[in-house]
């Protein structure tokens, strides 16, 4: 481009103010206040002092509340790992594919961003609940198997106990990897999609198979696509609220639910928002890890 | 005769509906440096590319060392390839590139190392071993696409396009580079180019390609001197090309009549064909004679045809000089334009040839090829 925005500052201040105003006034500003409220005292129902105390964060740091941010990130961690392992398998495939399916395939990826969240994972709920499709398959083939052994003579089976599957951690860790895979598939699916395909067949050339290929060729170079995936799977991941509150039982509750239950039946305002930035920090930290580790591989040599 | 270290047996390829290859049979000697030249999408990288592995033709057998390699995947086939982007893996060093082929086979690190080193001294690399492809310029990162193919030791080596990426001084320069690179391994090369210059300079036999079909397999000289066709004669240098019919035909003589040009075209040699067929003479702009037109005077004489035949006049439209030599752009009787290529032999040139002059074309009776096709 020839020209910067500093030649055509009027301009661009024009396109800018809109979105700057916005961000300011329902973004930062509020944020700004919340920032402040964890370093307040409650005083009565509704006034809060801001006195620059530290008690909140302390708070925040204590075992109780500590294991459940440590529970958080294990849980976080499992479900990016979980789609890490099986999103590249998936964005290999459509980068492989022929140019006229890539599109539906990407299409498909994207589709469940299309439906509410809540929907999906009420929909998860009909399915793994203990009256849900899954159950009901077992039921039915539990029943087909005690009708074989009572007509083989054998003695009855036992009654049918619907398998647990809902409100565990594994429902929470199915209904997150579910709802973030898309997050992982894209980029993984961008970095794949920019590799030369010469590279890979320069390898073949000089004799590894296909499984080398991948892990010596394919995955170094889709390096990057990989931590911006991982990223930004672990970070609404981490800060999940719907998904663990409805699919999870009582011990698998995360971070987010304890900061909403805060900010509203314990009407605690100041340790919510404590706990709230917290959250933020630790996510700060993944996105300079992250910015770290691209710009390492980015630098020759 | 040995066995031909490559043997291509009525090989097709479609894609789809489009036939890239067609029905091609050719073969390759020991230590050749054989080039598949022609016009972009005519069959010649799908050949090499089927040779290395990364295409299965859809029709006939492909031999290296008289064993078919139709079920031979590319990693387990004995040639390697230096890709048209070079390929060199952007993650690794110039060292690591060049062992990566080595580390499959499972070479040992000392001869390992030994053998990398050797492969960047060929290619004039050392000293850049620990540099990463993006420290290096397109040449040498073309010589680490080499060393990496030729340290795997190849029976045969596959070229595709390796110069067309480089700038036109260095092209020159890695030209005579392969060739002295070629003596030097004695490994087979096989070369897909565009390039009718790089393939003439380089190649010690051609294959010209077009729309899937094998054109002609010569020597660059004859397929320069001797086409068996009008694409060929078109597509390897510049050519001026008459229509016309053989008007005479005798076993030590021919002659062309062709509506284009006003004088016959005689030749010293018979034509296979017979009196009447339509054939083409290809004539080669250095092959005709420039002269200058004098009131009055005849055309000049020619020692080998009889008066009347092989010259005709002309106008000059265009003209370009372009130091070693000048060609001009001659419109004959009848308004077709014949391009004439003139050597600069000396510092003054006497016959200084100008626009909108007249002036007299001649060539000789053995300069004409003649195309049946």
């Amino acid at each position: 481009m020839e020209q910067s925005w500093k030649s055509a500052r009027g301009i661009f201040a024009a396109a800018l103010a809109l979105p700057l105003f916005w961000l300011v006034v329902f973004f930062l500003f509020p944020l700004g206040i919340v920032w402040l409220y964890s370093f307040g005292e409650n005083r009565g129902l509704t006034d809060i002092a801001l006195t620059g105390t530290l008690s909140n964060y302390l708070r925040a740091l204590e075992p109780l509340y500590l294991k459940i941010f440590v529970k958080s990130a294990g849980i976080a961690a499992l479900t990016t790992g979980l789609c890490l392992v099986i999103g590249f398998p998936v964005a290999l495939a459509i980068t492989f594919a022929p140019p006229k399916a890539k599109g539906w395939l990407l299409m498909f990826i994207m589709l469940p961003f299309w439906t509410n969240l809540l929907i999906r994972t009420y929909a998860l709920i009909a399915v793994l609940r203990n009256e849900g499709y899954i159950n009901q398959s077992l039921r039915a083939g539990w029943g087909l198997a005690n009708g074989l052994a009572t007509r083989l003579g054998q003695a009855p089976l036992a009654s049918f106990q619907p398998v647990e599957l809902l409100h565990n951690n594994f429902a929470v860790v199915l209904g997150l990897v579910y709802v973030h895979l898309p997050f992982m598939v894209l980029p993984l699916y961008s970095a794949l999609d920019r590799l030369d395909t010469s590279l890979l067949e320069a390898s073949l050339d000089l004799g590894a198979g296909h499984l080398r290929t991948l892990f010596r060729i394919v995955v170094p170079l889709a390096l990057p696509g990989i931590a911006s995936g991982v990223l930004i799977t672990f970070i609404p991941a981490l800060g999940a609220y719907l998904t663990p509150d409805l699919l999870g039982g009582p011990d698998s509750q995360m971070i987010a639910s304890v900061i909403e239950r805060q900010f509203k039946r314990a009407n605690d305002w100041p340790f919510g928002a404590a706990m709230s930035f917290l959250l933020m920090y630790l996510t700060f930290i993944g996105i300079a890890i992250q910015g770290a580790l691209s710009r390492k591989s980015r630098e020759p040599g | 005769m040995a066995v031909p270290i490559i043997t291509f047996e009525n090989v097709t390829k479609r894609f789809g509906k489009v036939v890239a290859v067609d029905n091609v049979s050719l073969s390759v000697e020991e230590g050749e440096f054989f080039s598949l030249l022609g016009p972009s999408g005519c069959g010649k990288t799908t050949l090499l590319r089927m040779l290395a592995g990364f295409e299965m033709p859809t029709e006939g057998r492909i031999l290296i060392d008289g064993q078919d390699v139709s079920n031979i995947p590319p990693n387990r086939r004995p040639v390697n390839m230096v890709f048209q982007s070079y390929a060199v893996f952007p993650h690794m060093s110039v060292a690591e590139n060049v062992a990566y082929g080595l580390k499959i086979e499972g070479v040992p690190a000392p001869e390992r190392r030994r053998r990398v080193e050797e492969a960047l001294d060929l290619v004039q690399l050392h000293g850049l071993a620990d540099r990463k492809p993006d420290q290096l310029s397109g040449g040498q990162r073309q010589r680490v696409a080499l060393a990496r193919a030729l340290v795997k030791r190849p029976r045969v080596l596959l070229l595709d396009e390796p110069l067309s990426a480089l700038d036109a001084k260095l092209r020159e320069q890695m030209r005579t580079e392969l060739c002295t690179l070629q003596e030097k391994v004695g490994i087979t090369f096989m070369m897909v180019t565009h390039d009718q210059d790089e393939a003439l300079a380089l190649a010690s036999r051609c294959a010209v390609m077009n729309r899937g079909l094998l054109q002609q397999v010569a020597t660059p000289n004859d397929l320069y001197e001797f086409p068996n066709s009008r694409f060929v004669a078109d597509f390897i240098g510049s050519v001026n090309l008459f229509e016309g019919v053989l008007a005479v035909d005798e076993p030590d003589q021919a002659v062309i009549r062709s509506a284009d040009l006003a004088a016959d075209i005689y030749l010293d040699h018979g034509v296979t064909g017979g009196r009447g067929t339509t054939v083409w003479a290809a004539l080669r702009p250095e092959k005709i004679e420039l002269s200058k037109y004098v009131e009055g005077v005849g055309p000049p004489v020619i020692d080998d045809a009889p008066a009347g035949s092989n010259s005709v006049r002309g106008i000059i439209r265009h003209e370009a000089y372009l130091g070693s030599e000048s060609t001009y752009e001659v419109e004959i009787p009848g308004g077709r334009r014949l391009k004439v290529l003139r050597s600069n032999l000396t510092r003054w040139d006497q016959e200084d040839f100008s626009l909108g002059e007249t002036v007299w074309l001649s060539w000789h009776a053995c300069s004409p090829a003649v195309l049946l096709s």
